[in-house]
Formats: structure tokens, sequence, C-alpha cells
């Protein structure tokens, strides 16, 4: 493929790509992300080709293994389109069923989603209860990709974003409709990525860099993995077009070192976009220059953390350092570089494309656009779900989620990982929200979801992430290091019974110095679990300090 | 370079740009408690013991004043009640591992720190890193350095670069607060090299 030298060129390309394509003839799409991947969805695949190749249907029919389709519990998944005709929990004996079905036109319903409560069948994605209350702005496409095909992406508009924003804005006019769609970032801080992309334009040095954190290094936290595996283009092209604002050249994707198939296809993806032209010099012909390198974490969760990570980078141990000088001005080598998680970037092509209007349109007043979730713990639906900031959580663990198994109801739901927060159920109205959620002390995070059933031990899941941190922290400042450390050895003896009378007192003076002295963001938030559930369940800690030293 | 004008502990201090809180208030002779900051080494941040509350503009944040750079019209508060309560705690944390380093001690009586607050833990390290900043930065060795991370963090010594350097050197141990470096140092001989030890001029 000889590299694109204009905006016309890629539309010739996406024209000849479409024409070769029939919308009618019936396309398998069969998940291959993390957990159907686990499901050896990989057999489903082969059984599918093999069955395709033996009825010679292969001018019939088109086999696709894709990322993530979001319904993980019920993997491996299935969507044939047209009609996105969904089959659940597939294995390789029901392949060839499908396919005689398929090529009728016909639906097996065998393999069809089954209310477990009704016993109602849904047959199209948009019937299926998990997804009927989603809007998958990012994550709707996974189906529709072959995560190893440029090709793929690009007929579904993929490129067209950066094309726009090369070709009809000028940075300044990328960045104002950034900040007009007020797209505040997913990793966790919530912070307004216009901003930040104006901080790091504006600051001195000709040397910038733009930096996709695709770390994910939280229990819990399955959707980047699950958007960045399905659809690398996506996030690349967010990372091109925030490159030609910011004005960098140069582009760091960091991300784990543990998951090949996420690996095998960013390189993929960077290769495919080198040689199409829209990486390396002069890109579609407009002058711009960009390229990226790939790294990798080692193994340690707070080289997740921005400062961390550019030290990581940088080819040092990845231990945090003050951010006295935000690094938007002064990060990698001491030059600006401007930091988004995989789920910023990947929200910035439908920003440029369809315009800071629409993207406002969708959300609350400062809460803007989708919000991807990873479900689990104790609920009927795990898996990735894409829903509109606003979504009160009621939406999301019932009517998405399913709710808890065994008819049982949530203690609690807890968000934002092991530095996040636990709610009771009677909040459970509470929408999705940046500041609604932090005021309740359990922030978005980076949006994992964990639901906890009536018998969950409250105390126990304080040890149980004091634990994660205490081993997580890199250990370079005294009130992380040595504060968990203590919180831990107290939570641990209450869990044993050996609780004392003073031990919630010292919890909080504990948490509190935490709170404030720690030198980055892991310390500063690691005891807000704890402190969420001396907050909502106060009670049972006392009662366990109580039992226990009645025991001895 | 330009100088300027900002307030510690309600009294007026120039400073130059690019200079720090704790180097503006040592000028003028305004203390401010430090375990792992030397004044040769770059400033690392991580005992926490320096922290200040600072103002800008009405907003109150806490800072550490080994690295928090000077800012015209910031307002610098060395003691308030979370700034102490901080120290405290810090100290509390520390003297578990270390109750009997003059420096803790005489910084506890200061902020009223309970020695036995925490029960002791079995190293009596408490990680300043003075040591392996002052082999990599000064003497350019890294004789010894940092292992693990989290609670399980150490200092260790390399025994085929102590076996030649350290024995001639040993300005590391006199930096240490709690004389673990020494220790350290010994217990890596004894192990690894006992007897081998050579000077520097031998090794070639």
């Amino acid at each position: 493929m000889p590299r694109l030298h204009s905006a016309a060129e890629l539309e010739e390309l996406r024209a000849g790509i479409l024409s070769g394509r029939d919308p009618e003839m019936p396309c398998i799409a069969v998940c291959a992300g993390a957990g159907c991947h686990g499901l050896d969805s990989g057999r489903v695949v082969s059984a599918f080709e093999e069955e395709v190749g033996k009825l010679s249907l292969g001018a019939k029919v088109t086999i696709r293994a894709t990322g993530c389709h979001g319904f993980c519990e019920k993997g491996p998944n299935v969507v044939i389109s047209p009609g996105a005709i969904c089959y659940f929990e597939v294995k390789p004996e029901d392949v060839p069923d499908i396919v005689a079905h398929t090529v009728k036109g016909e639906v097996l319903d065998r393999l069809v989603y089954t209310d477990p409560d009704t016993g109602q069948k849904a047959v199209h994605l948009g019937e299926v209860p998990f997804y009927k209350h989603q809007t998958r702005l990012l994550i709707g496409d996974n189906p529709r990709i072959d995560p190893m095909r440029i090709e793929d992406y690009l007929a579904l508009g993929g490129y067209a974003a950066l094309s726009k924003a090369l070709f009809e804005m000028s940075p300044d006019q990328v960045i104002d409709e950034v900040k007009k769609a007020n797209l505040r970032g997913r990793g966790g801080g919530g912070f307004p990525a216009g901003l930040k992309w104006e901080t790091a334009k504006n600051a001195p040095g000709a040397d910038k860099y733009v930096i996709v954190n695709g770390h994910e290094g939280e229990p819990g936290a399955f959707m980047d993995r699950a958007l960045f595996t399905g659809n690398p283009h996506l996030v690349l092209e967010g990372l091109i077009i925030g490159a030609y604002a910011i004005g960098a050249h140069q582009g760091f994707i960091y991300t784990r070192h543990d998951s090949p198939q996420l690996i095998a296809h960013i390189e993929r993806a960077l290769a495919q976009a080198e040689e199409y032209g829209f990486l390396g010099e002069n890109i579609l012909g407009s002058g711009f220059n960009f390229r990226v390198e790939l790294h990798f974490d080692v193994g340690i969760f707070v080289s997740g953390e921005s400062s961390a990570l550019m030290q990581s980078i940088e080819g040092n141990p990845p231990e945090p350092r003050s951010k006295y000088i935000r690094t938007s001005v002064s990060g990698i080598w001491d030059r600006p570089s401007n930091l988004n998680n995989v789920e910023t970037w990947a929200n910035v092509p439908q920003i440029i494309s369809r315009g800071a209007e629409w993207y406002t349109s969708i959300g609350t007043e400062r809460s803007k656009g989708t919000k991807l979730i990873s479900l689990s713990g104790h609920i009927m639906n795990s898996g990735v779900a894409e829903v509109p900031m606003g979504t009160p959580l009621r939406t999301i663990v019932y009517d998405i989620g399913g709710g808890v198994p065994g008819g049982k109801a949530p203690r609690a739901v807890h968000l934002g990982g092991p530095m996040g927060g636990s709610i009771p159920e009677r909040l459970i109205d509470t929408p999705l929200d940046f500041d609604e959620l932090a005021a309740l002390g359990a922030p978005i995070g980076a949006g994992g979801l964990l639901v906890m059933d009536d018998e969950t031990d409250m105390v126990e899941v304080a040890r149980y992430l004091l634990e994660f941190l205490t081993n997580e922290s890199c250990g370079k400042c005294v009130p992380c290091r040595e504060g968990m450390r203590q919180m831990l050895k107290i939570l641990t003896n209450i869990t044993k019974g050996k609780g004392k009378s003073d031990d919630i007192g010292r919890l909080e003076d504990l948490s509190d110095v935490t709170g404030v002295a720690c030198l980055c963001a892991l310390g500063k938030t690691a005891p807000d679990p704890l402190r969420s559930m001396l907050r909502y369940f106060r009670d049972e800690f006392e009662a366990q300090i109580a039992s226990g030293t009645e025991a001895r | 370079m330009s100088e300027i004008l900002l307030q510690i502990d309600g009294k007026a201090v120039k400073a130059d740009e690019g200079k720090t809180i704790l180097q503006a208030a040592q000028s003028e002779n305004i203390f401010i408690p430090t375990l792992c900051h030397h004044k040769d080494l770059t400033p690392y941040g991580a005992c926490r013991i320096c922290l200040v509350e600072v103002e800008v503009r009405g907003r109150k944040n806490h800072v550490v004043s080994c690295l928090y750079p000077v800012a015209r019209d910031l307002i610098v508060r060395t003691r308030s009640e979370t700034v102490d309560k901080v120290r405290r705690m810090i100290l509390e944390e520390l003297l578990a591992h270390a109750p009997n380093s003059p420096e803790l001690v005489h910084l506890a009586q200061e902020y009223g720190a309970d020695k036995d607050r925490y029960e002791r833990e079995s190293s009596f390290c408490i990680l300043c890193g003075l040591c392996v900043r002052y082999c990599a930065e000064i003497k350019q060795k890294n004789a010894v350095g940092f292992i693990e991370r989290g609670a399980r963090r150490e200092i260790r010594f390399i025994p085929e670069i102590a076996s030649t350097e350290c024995w001639s050197c040993q300005e590391c141990f006199s930096l240490c607060p709690t004389s673990a470096a020494q220790a350290t140092y010994f217990l890596t001989e004894a192990l690894a090299f006992p007897g081998k030890r050579k000077a520097p001029s031998d090794s070639a």
C-alpha cells in the first residue's frame, strides 16, 4: 500500500474499500477480547473458518475475530451482521448449526439471550438488556472491526477526523473544540483535557510529547484494554489529532508488558498507520510529522501514575516525583509532556468529527460524553459497559448488570478501584458524574465498578485494598510506605479479632496524614477506600473491634 | 536572575528565582526540619517532614519545602496544626524503626511524637536514601541502592562494587541518621566478601 498524500486520496481509498464490501453479506464476528479469549473463543473462530471452508462458503460469509463486545459474562460472544444477531456462550460444537442458519437468513433460537427472570428471548443486540441501556459510542464499533486490519477501521470512517483536523482546522481550533466539548480525563483525575493541551501547547520549548497512558493496573478495571485491544486505531487517531493541536512530533504509548494480544494489535496498528501515511513524515501530505514509540511497564501499579510513567519512559525506576511544575510544562526529559488515558484519547475523533455541540448534548452539566465501565463483583452480568455520564448507578447495576446473583441486595457499590471508595446501597440512585461521586467519597476513577453483596465484610475489603496498595506503593515517601504499613497492620488485627478500642482513631490519624503529605496521587488517595468505609460502614468496624475484644 | 519577595512565618523574605522554600527559609535562619535533605544532593522529597503550608491567592495547600519553588507573594507557614500533626505522625512512623536515632529523638521532643505509638519494626533503616543518592551523585559509584518496593523496600550494597569502593570511602556512614548504612555494609561484607575487601587501586 503506497502512502496516502492527501485527504482526497484517503476518501478514494475508503470508497474503494466500501465498494468491495456487500453490506448484505453475512459477517460472523467472534469476540476475541480477553474474557472470551480465556473462554476459548480462538477455537470458535477456527471452527467457523473450518466450517466455511468445508462448505465452500468463503464468498458468502465473512468470519471476523474482533475485540471485546462487552458482555464478558456470556462469552464467547458471536454477533452476526446485518441485524446484529447475538449468540452467547458459543462453543465450537455450535458452529455448524450457526453457519447453516446464517446462510439461510435464519436465527438459531437456542443460542440467543434468554432473560433469566422472564424467559423472554432477545435476538438483536439492541434488545439484549445488557446492551439496551447503553450508549456505545466508543466500544460499539468493536464487533465491526478486526483489530489487525486498518481497512475495517477505515470502512467505518476511520481517520476522517484526523483529515478534518489537519486540513480544515488550525491547532488552536482543535484545542477550542476539545475545550468546548469539556472532555474530562478518563483516567481518574477528571481534569479538563483541553486545558491540559493548551498548557502543553503554550509551554516553552520546541520538543513536546504526547502520551497514551494505557497502563490500567488496578484490579477490576479492564475497559481500556477492551477498547485499545479491540480498536487500536481509534486511540491512535485521537493521539495524532492531539499531537497536531499541541505541536508534538513524538508520541509514546505506555502500556502493559503482560498483554500479548494488546501488544500485537498496537504494534500492527502503528505499522499500518505508518504504511498508510497516518504516521511519520508529512502525514496525509499536510506537512505535519509525528512518530509514536511503544513502551512497556515494569510490572508495578504505580508506573501508571503520570510522573512515574514519565520516569519509566526515561529509563529510570518508576518512582513519582513532585509535580509542583506540571508535567504538561516539564515532563519527559523536562519537556512539555501531555499525558491522557486511553479512553480520553479515544473520545477525540468523534469530538472533531461531530463537534462539541453534539458531544455536550450527552451527559450532565459538568460531566460530558459517555463513560466506559468495568462491571464486576457480585453481579449477574460482568463485562464492559458504556453509558452516558449522568446515568444512575441503579441503571448500571440492575438494568445493565442484572443485579446481584441469588436475588440478594447489594451492600455497597465500589467505584474507582483500590484508591476509590464504596457507597452503600441507599445511594444507588446517584448519577454517574465526576463531581457528585467524588463528593460522596467514591470517585469514578478510571471506571471500575465493583458490586458487593449483603454478605460482604467491609472491614476485610478495606484490608484487602490496603494490602494491594502496600505492595504496589513504590516505597519512596514515608507517609505512603509507613502509613499504609501501619494501617494494614491495624486492619489485619481487627479482622483477626485482635482490634483495640483506639484503632479507629489511629486509622483516621494515619489516613489524614497520608492524604495530606504523600508525594503522589497514589499515596494521597490510598486511604480513600478506608475513609469511605469508615464513613458509611463504621458500625461494622466498631462491632468487629468490640466482639474481638470480648472474645479475648 | 530576578529576586522574588515572599513571606515566611509573617516575615518578608527575598530569594532568587528557582530557589526552594527551604533554601529561602534557611537563608533567613528560619528552621524547617529535614531528614532526607542534603545541600549537595538533588532534592528528593521523600521524608515529607519539611512539609509546610503555602497560600497562593487565598488558596491553601501543603507542599514539601525542599522542592517547592519560591514564587512572588507566596505566603508560607512553617508551623500549623496540620503541619505539626504530619511531622509528629511521620516521626512516630519512623521511630517504630529507629527509636534511638538522635535526630529522630530530638525532633520527637519538639513535635511531641510518641516513639511507642506503633509496634517496633525489624529494620532500623528509615529509607531517607542519603547513602544511595550520595554514592550515586557525589561519588558516582552506585555501591548502594534500593531494592524492592512499598513496605518491602530496603537499601542493599552491591558486593561487586562495595568490595572495592566502600572501605576507603565510608562517607555515607556519617550521613546516615540511624547507622543502618554502616550495619548494612558490614552485613554485606560478612556475607558476600569476608576478608576480601580491596583498595580501589588493587582492583584494576
